[in-house]
Formats: structure tokens, sequence, C-alpha cells
């Protein structure tokens, strides 16, 4: 399985903080797995993508195999 | 003497700046920024979230990038996750130096970088739910000064 962590308001947006999906996953297996409105915001290029901690600069690229985290940031705010 | 830290819990700067400053003898100057919870009206509780992976390898890598911009003796960066109330410190940064333009500087780089450059999440309680913080241009702007 692929975990995927969500961060700030996306965990809102998938009405949950994780998910566990079926290896291996890319790009457009994870879009159909989510729910819309989190499909929707990847789209958005200030929502990062993170593999096994690791920023990924191509997203449709993305590839996870089992044991993968994947983490979908939101903007950041802190201090 | 290098100190970064991500805190749970409620901390008190003083028990930590203390000790900072003693752990670098022959300074010439130590600059403190705190950061605490404002009292803005209607806001009950701020939540700080972070992920692993990222949040404090990614303070470690700006304390890097202070120390090869500056010429530091010492840093102190402490930041909370979690729950929050208002009044209570959210951000510690205490730069030691042997002069205090290194140290002033230092802590207001880190600064700028915790406010929108950094893997924080934040998100506060008001009387009709919770809503999610994103940085200010303002908070941008500053980030940008260090950019050239």
């Amino acid at each position: 399985m692929v975990t995927v962590v969500f961060l700030g308001k996306l965990a809102d947006l998938a009405g949950a903080p994780s998910l566990q999906l079926p290896a291996p996953l890319g790009w457009e297996g994870l879009k159909a797995a989510l729910p819309p409105a989190v499909a929707e915001a990847l789209a958005d290029p200030r929502n990062r993508v993170a593999v096994n901690g690791a920023l990924i600069a191509d997203k449709p690229g993305l590839q996870a195999a089992a044991g993968d985290e994947i983490a979908l940031l939101p903007p950041v705010s802190g201090g | 003497m290098r100190d970064i830290r991500l805190l749970p819990h409620m901390f008190i700067p003083g028990t930590l700046i203390g000790p900072f400053t003693q752990a670098n003898p022959g300074l010439g100057g130590v600059c403190t920024f705190v950061g605490e919870v404002r009292y803005d009206e209607g806001v009950e509780a701020l939540e700080l979230t972070h992920y692993e992976p990222l949040t404090l390898p990614g303070m470690h890598e700006l304390a890097d990038r202070a120390f090869e911009r500056f010429t530091l003796m010492g840093l102190l960066m402490v930041h909370r996750v979690g729950m929050m109330r208002p009044g209570e410190p959210i951000v510690c940064v205490s730069a030691a130096a042997l002069h205090r333009r290194d140290a002033i500087d230092a802590v207001d780089f880190c600064m700028d970088h915790l406010k929108s450059a950094a893997w924080f999440w934040k998100r506060e309680k008001r009387g009709d739910g919770w809503h999610w913080i994103e940085p200010r241009t303002q908070d941008h702007a500053d980030l940008a000064r260090w950019q050239a």
C-alpha cells in the first residue's frame, strides 16, 4: 500500500488526515482515487507533492511503490 | 552553539534564552525575537500542523543558510506545533555573534523564512469554527528582501 498524507486545508478537503491506496501508484491513479476537490487542488502549482520526505519537481512523473508515503502540501504559514 | 527544535508543548522563552546566551561565551551581542499568539478579536485558539519528514529538516537547512550568510557564534530556533491559546509563545529565535548586525540580521532572516517558507500550516479557531491562515502579501515581500 501507499500512504497519502494530506496537510493543512487539503486534509479538510480530503475529509481525513491520510489515506491508504494500492501500490504501485502514478499521478493519474492518485488523482482518480482522491476526492474530486483534492484532485482538482493538485493542479494548483502552489500545492506541492513530496514522496518519502523529498519534494518532487515533476508532479505528473510521480511514481510510488509499496511502503512509500506521498504528502500533499498546500501553501505554508508559520511563526 | 546550535539548538533547533520543534516543541509540542508550551514553553517559556526565558528558560531557553538564558542557557543559550551562557553557552556562547565571548559573544559581542545576542538578539532574540519571541512571537506570541496575538489576542485578535474572536480568536479562541491557534493550531500549527507540521509534517515530520520535512519540517525539522527544513529548519536545519534554514539554520545552515543563516550560518553561511552571517558570522554567528550560535543560533537558537524553537517553533511550537500543536494547539495554542492567545498569549502563548509560538516561536523563539536567538542569535549570538561578535557584532550586533550579524545577530540582528540573522534573526530577521530566520523569522522571514519561518513565516512563509517553512513547513507549517496554521489555522485559527473562531466562534464559527476553524479557518486556515495563509501568509500575507507583506510576509512574501519580507521574504523577497533576502533573495537578492
